[in-house]
């Protein structure tokens, strides 16, 4: 029921003859502008937050430019802005969710679409939105009290003994990082890859998997070789969409990246994202360049979910004929 | 049988074991997560944590009144701008919309529900606090009202094009006119699914934190009226989680307890009552 | 429908219950600085106590927090530790007033196991561990303080504000005269550009990541130390003397100051020269106060909060660790207060 206008809508009825005949504006006219200026309040909605993003970055567009992107220099004393400890911050946090996210995401679509019987998929799949629905701010709680000891007692020294010898696992412990914002970030999102994908899944035909079948192969390779492949551009969706999300997640992030603009190749170490540099510091940001420079972290913030959530939404419309009525943000 | 046929069925029986696993691990994280807190937070839940206002800064004791209260109130002005524009919107993409700007108003709606909440704090506070300079209840709502309607304006529409033909050429048949069909024959026929998106858009904005930060802001005490900041119980157990009280911390436990349990009650209710196989998946 | 009556219903009597409570009260609110937050929020509960209808909400951002509102006029007043610079001061449209209120201390707390002695700071090694040079707690400038004391070898990890924060302005502002290197790379400031360390938000959020990260060490308000139970060493002043953060050591940091307090009373009282009991990071802190309060109402409010902190407020300073305004001070303040019109 998505982007294509649906059958069963009367969107060009007649307005009732009898009533336009007794008046100007007969009550429909009314109801279609009222309606529509509703609908239209939202594009407003829209068009006003790029336009006062846009003019509230200005006086730091101006000053940098493109320098904004790629000097990692965040030093308020001295006036001089730079967005790549941030940009890269969010970047490597987001891909160490995705890592974790997209297989078990995927796993758990297949399982649940393929493999579960419906009424066990369908309560399964309930828990899942369920955990959709828990609210950031406890995610960053557990992840403050529970998790961040755990990394550093634990995770972080077990990985330095096994995979040591890799760059991303080298430094001291802190327990807070990127390694730490990822992983709570990828529990935060395997619940989205996990219903589109058990949705673009669903959405297969069924006569394809039963001609795999029928030719002798597993019920695995029968999935794996057939059903996913033909439901891949729609996964690839599912991805997108929890990136999206990944990159604008701000409080359960905030509480456990470490707040401090640094590149580090160690995923060990301390880092930022845009969202939690914003959370930190635009309410107390002195002096104007300061501001503005902050705001073009929000401005690149929201063109970034923006495009990712348009590409996302377009490669799910390509697999789901049907489309889904309203797809998680 | 051959090696490689004993191969491929093993192959075959792990990996869909892996996939099984994989749905186990995801699901029990719910169940974990709920667990910690009640055992975290529900023995630091007592008549006072609701009846009270916090206790000055490392004094024990004192409760989280007023940022219940707040939230409610946050909530209360996020419905009452948010619906309507969302619900209506709704109607005119169902009903009324022609081609051009029905894909653009859907297509807005997808994207700025995917838009981060940071960024919608940031919007609020330049469209309403610097204009009134004052931190408030009512910068808040408007910003848990932008999250509110795209949820709702989609929500809305997907439910409305349910309605079976039928009805409406029903109702066309008796001289209806379509404001009226849509009011007294669509509309109720579509209302409990519009109530449920209605409702857990309305959960899912109540634990939102980012777009409170500088807009609703905070207050150790009673926020009367509309025009003051006010505590909200997301952004409390922020700062009690990050703070270094013991009894912050406790309090957090409790406040998260209290939070959390209303959202999934609440969706809870919502999914299984109000629905049953509609078109609005999720959050 | 039924619902959406009940509904309304409650819409409705949320309406006139937060209505009701509005009734002649006097509403102020107040951001900024966390330094002094235990204190501040102990003042406006008692004088809400005394005055039930003067409800002042003070929410502890952090000093740069308090400075920028201010110039937005979003908050009725603020608060630093670190006095508004001249830039800052020509962005408001009134002139704004400073109001010290209390001194406190930034003390080098840490967390290191094992380690339950005291620990020794000299300020070459603070400046060494805050920028990055000194990494290990047995590095020879830490340990050559400290004999007797068995160091860890393990990496040091430092703590530091990720907001704008008056206590980082007292921090670096120490930092700028004790070690002329700081001064070239950092400089002074309610944020600055760290070389090294973890971001924590407030001097809660500090205090709470010196807590859960061993090895670690961050500075702190005193009293967020105390409050806490977070180890805290001594550092050794101008005149060679290893002093631990109290309430004397404050004071007589203090009172070189006291007795030529500028007109404005924006001053810095860290490293201050030849008094041997000066404990050398001490601040006084600020109230951030617009001299044009418009609403009558909140202005005698906020004069007759200010009349009361000064007076009989400062008798509550010495429970939560703060050390009392000098007397000279004190006279000095009363009459300023004359200025908000």
């Amino acid at each position: 029921m998505a982007t294509t206008p649906n059958a069963t809508a009367p969107a060009d009825v007649p307005a009732n003859p009898q009533a336009l005949s007794r008046r100007w504006f007969s009550a429909d006219d009314v109801a279609h502008l009222i309606t529509l200026i509703a609908a239209a309040t939202l594009l407003l909605i829209t068009v006003l937050l790029v336009y006062q993003l846009w003019v509230l970055s200005a006086e730091s567009r101006t000053k940098f430019g493109w320098h904004f992107f790629v000097t990692s220099t965040w030093d308020p004393v001295a006036g001089d802005f730079g967005a790549l400890p941030f940009i890269y911050g969010t970047l490597v946090t987001s891909a160490v969710a995705l890592f974790i996210a997209v297989p078990l995401g995927v796993g758990a679509a297949i399982f649940l679409a393929e493999l579960a019987p419906p009424k066990l998929s369908s309560s399964l799949s309930f828990v899942s939105d369920l955990l959709a629905a828990v609210p950031s701010v406890i995610y960053g709680l557990l992840g403050v009290f529970l998790l961040v000891p755990i990394m550093r007692t634990t995770v972080q020294p077990a990985l330095k003994r096994t995979l040591g010898f890799l760059p991303l696992f080298k430094g001291p412990s802190y327990g807070i990082g990127f390694l730490t914002a990822g992983i709570v970030l990828a529990i935060m999102i395997v619940p989205f890859v996990l219903s589109v994908s058990r949705e673009v899944l669903l959405g297969i035909p069924r006569d394809q998997r039963e001609a795999a079948l029928a030719l002798g192969a597993t019920k695995w390779e029968s999935t794996w070789k057939v059903v996913v492949p033909a439901a891949r551009i729609g996964i690839f969706g599912s991805v997108f969409l929890a990136l999206a999300r990944a990159l604008g997640e701000t409080m359960a992030v905030t509480m456990v990246i470490g707040n401090n603009p640094r590149i580090s190749e160690s995923l060990f170490s301390p880092g930022y994202s845009i969202a939690a540099v914003l959370a930190n510091e635009f309410s107390e940001a002195t002096g104007n360049l300061y501001l503005s420079a902050l705001i073009e972290l929000g401005l690149v913030l929201f063109l970034l979910t923006f495009i990712l959530n348009g590409l996302a939404r377009l490669l799910i419309l390509v697999t789901t004929a049907r489309g889904s009525g309203v797809l998680p943000s | 049988m051959s090696l490689r046929l004993i191969w491929r069925k093993s192959l075959n029986v792990f990996m869909l074991s892996l996939t099984g696993f994989c749905a186990l691990f995801t699901v029990s994280a719910l169940f974990f997560i709920l667990g910690y807190l009640v055992w975290n937070g529900g023995k630091d839940l007592s008549w006072n944590f609701f009846t009270h206002l916090p206790a000055p800064v490392g004094e024990e004791g004192g409760g989280m009144a007023n940022a219940i209260v707040g939230s409610l109130k946050l909530l209360l002005l996020a419905a009452l701008f948010g619906v309507p524009i969302g619900l209506l919107g709704g109607v005119y993409l169902a009903e009324f919309g022609g081609k051009t700007v029905p894909f653009l108003v859907r297509y807005t709606a997808d994207l700025m529900n995917g838009v981060p909440s940071i960024v919608m704090g940031i919007f609020a506070y330049a469209l309403v606090v610097m204009p009134m300079h004052h931190f408030s209840t009512f910068a808040g709502g408007v910003a848990l009202a932008i999250m509110v309607i795209p949820t709702v304006l989609r929500n809305t529409e997907s439910f409305l094009r349910d309605v079976p033909r039928s009805l409406r050429e029903g109702s066309f048949a008796l001289g209806a006119n379509k404001w009226r069909m849509i009011a007294t024959v669509v509309l109720p026929a579509a209302s409990r699914g519009i109530l449920t998106g209605v409702l857990l858009a309305l959960a899912r904005v109540a634990g939102e934190t980012a777009p409170l930060l500088f807009t609703a802001f905070g207050n150790r005490y009673w926020s009367p009226g509309w025009n003051q900041p006010t505590a909200s119980l997301p952004v409390v157990i922020y700062t009690y989680a990050t703070g270094p009280y013991e009894d912050w911390h406790r309090q957090a436990w409790a406040a998260g307890l209290v939070l959390l349990g209303l959202v999934l009650i609440t969706n809870i209710l919502v999914r299984t009552f109000l629905t049953s196989g509609t078109a609005y998946e999720r959050t | 429908m039924r619902l959406v009556k009940k509904l309304s219903l409650l819409v409705g009597l949320l309406m006139v219950a937060t209505l009701a409570t509005a009734q002649g009260q006097v509403l102020l609110n107040a951001a900024g600085a966390t330094f002094p937050f235990p204190m501040y929020s102990k003042w406006f509960d008692l004088y809400k106590q005394a005055h039930p209808n003067v409800q002042i909400n003070y929410q502890s951002i952090g000093s740069g927090g308090g400075i920028r509102q201010l110039i937005d006029k979003t908050v009725d007043f603020g608060a630093s530790d670190g006095p508004m610079t001249d830039e800052q001061l020509k962005q408001a449209t009134v002139p704004i007033l400073h109001f010290p209120t209390v001194m406190g201390a930034d003390v080098p707390s840490y967390n290191v196991p094992g380690v339950s002695a005291e620990l020794n700071f000299t300020p070459e090694a603070l400046a060494g561990i805050f920028l990055g040079k000194i990494t290990k707690w047995n590095d020879p400038a830490i340990t050559s303080a400290n004999s007797g004391v068995k160091l860890p070898g393990d990496d040091i990890v430092v703590v530091h504000r990720s907001d704008g924060s008056g206590t980082t302005y007292i921090f670096t502002d120490y930092l700028s005269k004790v070690s002329p290197e700081w001064q070239k790379k950092v400089g002074k400031a309610t944020s600055v550009n760290w070389p090294v360390g973890l971001g924590g938000k407030g001097n809660e959020g500090v205090a709470g990541l010196i807590q859960q990260t061993p090895d670690s060490i961050g500075y702190i308000e005193l009293i967020y130390a105390v409050q806490n139970k977070i180890a805290y060493g001594r550092v050794k002043n101008a005149a060679g003397v290893f002093v631990k953060a109290d309430l004397a050591g404050v004071t007589a940091a203090a009172a070189a100051a006291a007795k030529s307090m500028p007109d404005d009373f924006r001053v810095s009282i860290t490293d201050p020269e030849g008094n041997k009991a000066a404990y050398p990071i001490s601040s006084f802190t600020w109230l951030l106060i617009p001299s044009k309060i418009a609403d009558p109402a909140k202005r005698d409010a906020v004069k007759g909060f200010l009349k009361w902190m000064m007076t009989d407020g400062q008798q509550y300073c010495e429970g939560l660790a703060y050390a009392k305004l000098p007397k000279e001070v004190v006279v000095k303040e009363l009459k300023a207060i004359a200025q908000i019109q």
